[in-house]
């Protein structure tokens, strides 16, 4: 009798399984991306439409502002590195939207597929929905105002995983919401990153925050992240401590999201919503 | 409860509380491998509540649930492979075709060749011309066709059917259990499924597990339960059971004194 366990079908356990069914999932999303191309315009378009903002607001800015004339794409890297870490929430909490809006989760959680997994295709497809949307923006950049964020170099890297990084756990938390009341919350996984705008320094150093909410502030990776570029573009240094500080900080509120995830599955597991949940 | 050693699925004591109110009250069972059992009972029997537990997705309040020798609450992963099911309560992607979503479901079950097996099923369930067709353009009765495919990608040894026919027209709804019947031949696969469609438990099914109000009130072959309570048929044994035993109820219908 041929089974699961037979030669028709894979190994079920280790990291080739696991891989595997990673790759179904992040299938399963490209499929219902590559067919869609206002779906592809669309995440490359609000990204693309605040740098032009900033771009022409730098254009405006640059001959009687200092701080511009020493860094003209000072405004231009703040806004897309911005939007590394707004589609990397996204892109996790949208997956996940997605799957409830299909009423699939109970298909895929009746599946081998387990639950770090299922984090894990999230959190590729957020890298593949950030590199499309903040990508297009980059190349606008470049074709419009001649202005390339790779010329920030390694730095770029480092600040684009460690925004990425806070995205993800700003998501999986979201997504947890999301989970337990229900898409009523959905509106979080747009406004819920809007929260820390303000305190993250993208345009303004930290220092100009009254002093308690410095401290708040230098509580969150992506402060450190866009203090970090600012003292690339204006001083031409690499700050160390503010890369260490935001990547033990990225650290723990990766773990915090995957909990407040996990416990929500279990919590949604308990109440049985895992079969109920959809439009 | 006296346990059958080649059972498939062992429940013992399964309860399940939502706040104060009580959707199943400590039921036990056991499932015989390589046979179909109904899981029969009203509207807010606790059935679908009680293969959710078997399914992993709703974790019971007390209890122990064993499928193919595995505590479903502590090892589901090493048996999940082994299972699939339909569910009225689950859908597949709609902008995605058919053909897509059985190749993302293969993929996740590890079916090594998944466009042969696809193929294998699309014959089977005459999905072949809508392979190509996205899930949510299709009719009701087609969607229930698609789900079943999905159900047998990883040709499952336990398969758990929410009416797996529902919505099906009669014809098509033949050609699912004759292919289901020979499945479950061809593959000792062992079946529980719940269903309000009579006709099909008394033509499938080996077994009846009966449910009212969270609890098994009783269970037999269908030809016993249909001598026990002196009825001609399962829909007569159903209303039964349903309306408490035989008794006359509000409802009125079954009059006729429970012969056993």
């Amino acid at each position: 009798m041929p089974t699961a366990l037979d030669a028709g079908f894979y190994p079920q356990a280790g990291p080739a399984a696991s891989a595997r069914r990673v790759r179904a999932l992040i299938r399963r999303h490209a499929y219902l991306l590559l067919k869609s191309w206002p779906r592809l315009v669309s995440m490359a378009y609000y990204p693309t439409v605040t740098m032009v903002l900033w771009a022409f607001l730098t254009i405006y800015l640059k001959p009687t502002t200092s701080f511009l004339q020493d860094a003209p794409g000072f405004f231009i890297g703040a806004v897309l590195l911005w939007d590394v870490l707004f589609r990397g929430q996204l892109g996790v909490s949208l997956t996940f939207i997605e799957e409830m809006y299909s009423r699939n989760l109970g298909n895929l959680f009746v599946s081998p597929l387990r639950l770090y997994e299922f984090i894990a295709g999230q959190l590729t497809l957020s890298v593949l929905r950030t590199l499309i949307g903040v990508g297009g923006a980059c190349f606008f950049a470049w074709l419009l105002f001649r202005y390339s964020i790779f010329s920030l170099g390694f730095p770029l890297i480092a600040y684009f995983w460690l925004l990425l990084a806070f995205g993800w756990s700003i998501g999986l938390a979201v997504s947890a919401m999301i989970l337990r009341w229900g898409l009523g919350a959905e509106e979080l996984a747009w406004a819920a990153i809007f929260l820390v705008a303000p305190v993250s320094g993208v345009y303004y150093p930290i220092a100009v925050l009254p002093a308690w909410l410095q401290s708040v502030a230098w509580m969150l990776p992506s402060a450190h992240a866009f203090e970090g570029m600012r003292a690339v573009l204006l001083q031409g240094a690499f700050p160390w401590h503010h890369f260490w500080a935001a990547l033990l900080l990225d650290i723990g509120y990766l773990i915090v999201g995957a909990a407040t995830f996990r416990y929500a599955i279990n919590y949604a597991r308990v109440h049985g919503k895992l079969l109920q949940m959809g439009e | 409860m006296l346990v059958a050693a080649d059972a498939a699925i062992v429940v013992a004591d399964l309860r399940k509380c939502y706040g104060a109110v009580e959707a199943v009250k400590g039921i036990s069972f056991a499932v015989r491998a390589g046979t179909t059992t109904a899981l029969l009972g009203g509207n807010g029997a606790g059935k679908t509540t009680t293969l959710s537990m078997l399914l992993g997705v709703l974790t019971p309040t007390a209890g122990s649930i064993a499928v193919l020798g595995c505590d479903m609450l502590k090892d589901r992963y090493r048996v999940l492979p082994r299972m699939n099911f339909t569910s009225p309560y689950v859908d597949l992607p709609r902008r995605l075709t058919v053909g897509e979503n059985l190749r993302v479901f293969a993929d996740l079950y590890g079916v090594r060749e998944p466009k042969q097996r696809i193929a294998e099923l699309a014959v089977e369930f005459d999905l072949t011309n809508l392979l190509a067709r996205p899930y949510g353009n299709l009719s009701a009765g087609q969607r229930t066709r698609v789900s079943l495919a999905k159900a047998l990608l990883n040709r499952p040894e336990v398969l758990l059917l929410d009416e797996p026919t529902a919505s099906l027209d009669p014809d098509i709804g033949d050609r699912m259990r004759t292919y289901l019947e020979r499945y479950q031949r061809d593959n000792r696969c062992t079946m529980l499924l719940a269903s309000h469609n009579m006709g099909e438990v008394e033509r499938m099914c080996d077994d009846v597990i009966m449910m009212r109000e969270g609890l098994v009130v009783d269970q037999g072959s269908p030809r016993h339960l249909i001598e026990q309570y002196g009825r001609e048929n399962m829909e007569e044994v159903f209303l039964d059971v349903a309306r408490g035993g035989g008794e006359e109820s509000d409802l009125g219908a079954p009059t006729r004194e429970v012969a056993a």
